[in-house]
């Protein structure tokens, strides 16, 4: 099927795509606004998939303790895996600085103004960075639970942080990017005997009533508590991206499986 | 916020498909937007004019279709209306459903104002 001879047209969707005027000519289209990111997205998946690596995009709100986790995750692996972090903030090198002293590569995007990263500013992190010889590189989102849910990045899970010092109903308050997760972490559990109003049981609720099945996993990376499920996620979901490169397969998180086999079904 | 960005690269599609058929302008554009699709309607419609402004698309008319919030329910079969924040089965509460519809931001067409021709046959 293509975007330019009008095959893409089926009885379903006629009459959204033509509607003829006089004087005017109607050209139908059925693409996704996002089309020119998510070009690049898939171009940007392919250079994760040459290095056999796996991506990952991490995306919470601000000081729910991202790079915390990245610095825990650097010192439990050291041993076993090379890791590369990209950085986005929309000021500082502070995080980069902060991964920099645990060894490990890493870039710093700053995107001014912007709130998400989207798939050329990645490209662009990508032409500075060497991916030779990484394992798994982790893409740090601005922190915002808006905007960095509508941006493909050409990563292959989408992992979503919520700290129990937040509310846990945010699953419920952002459903558009709970629902982007592949792996929900609850953190700074070690504070939950301090916070009478944060409920595991009912951040995991609001979760699945928006019919999403991902594991969700408590951990306080700070005090490298609750880590090995976590290390294990990875351990795992590195091993099934290194196999579905030697067959010649990629992977995208499962809300882009799930919106690709929706959206072709319907034209 | 990113409403403008994707203004943005919404105008830089419509240009490219106006070039392509060597248009004079463009006269009406029209997307279907879900409420999960992370856009939010009213502000893309505020972003319009700035983002075109200067491009063939100057002046034309954004035609927003609002695609409603339907899901499927594995366990029952049934297809209901859902919530952004609720989308378990509306008839058996089952939290295994599927999205059918309400997630797109999809450029569905473009009416072009055709250019003047220059040569008679």
């Amino acid at each position: 099927m293509c975007d330019t001879c009008g095959c893409n047209i089926t009885p379903g969707n006629r009459e959204f795509a033509y509607k003829p005027v006089n004087g005017t000519t109607a050209v139908a289209v059925l693409k996704s606004l996002l089309a020119r990111n998510d070009d690049q997205a898939i171009h940007n998946r392919q250079h994760f998939d040459k290095h056999r690596l796996l991506a990952i995009n991490l995306m919470s709100s601000p000081g729910s303790g991202k790079t915390a986790l990245l610095e825990a995750t650097i010192d439990a692996l050291r041993d076993e895996y090379h890791i590369g972090v990209i950085e986005g903030d929309l000021e500082t090198e502070n995080d980069a600085e902060r991964i920099r002293a645990k060894g490990v590569p890493a870039h710093q995007i700053t995107t001014g103004s912007a709130c998400h990263l989207d798939a050329h500013m990645v490209h662009d992190a990508l032409h500075q960075f060497p991916l030779a010889g990484l394992d798994i590189l982790f893409i740090e989102n601005v922190g915002n639970l808006v905007c960095p849910a509508s941006f493909d990045l050409g990563q292959h899970r989408n992992v979503i942080l919520l700290s129990v010092t937040e509310g846990d109903d945010k699953p419920a308050k952002y459903p558009v990017m709970f629902r982007a997760a592949d792996l929900v972490l609850l953190t700074k559990s070690d504070l939950l005997p301090l916070l009478d109003d944060f409920s595991p049981a009912r951040a995991e609720s609001n979760l699945r009533n928006l019919a999403s099945t991902v594991p969700v996993m408590q951990l306080a990376a700070r005090k490298a508590l609750g880590m090995q499920p976590w290390l294990d996620w990875l351990r795992s979901e590195l091993a099934q991206q290194r196999a579905r490169v030697g067959r010649g397969e990629t992977a995208h998180p499962r809300i882009q499986v799930g919106a690709m086999r929706l959206h072709e079904a319907s034209m | 916020m990113h409403e403008l960005s994707i203004c943005q690269s919404l105008i830089d599609q419509v240009e490219q498909i106006a070039l392509t058929h060597g248009a004079k302008s463009v006269e009406l554009v029209k997307l279907r937007i879900g409420p999960l699709s992370g856009v939010e309607p009213l502000l893309l419609q505020h972003a319009y004019p700035f983002a075109s402004a200067g491009t063939l698309a100057a002046g034309s008319t954004l035609v927003i279709e609002l695609v409603p919030l339907k899901v499927s329910c594995e366990a029952c079969g049934i297809e209901t209306e859902a919530e952004p924040g609720w989308l378990v089965c509306g008839a058996c509460g089952s939290c295994h459903t599927t999205l059918v519809s309400g997630d797109e931001m999809m450029l569905m067409s473009v009416e072009l104002i055709a250019a003047e021709r220059t040569n008679h046959v």
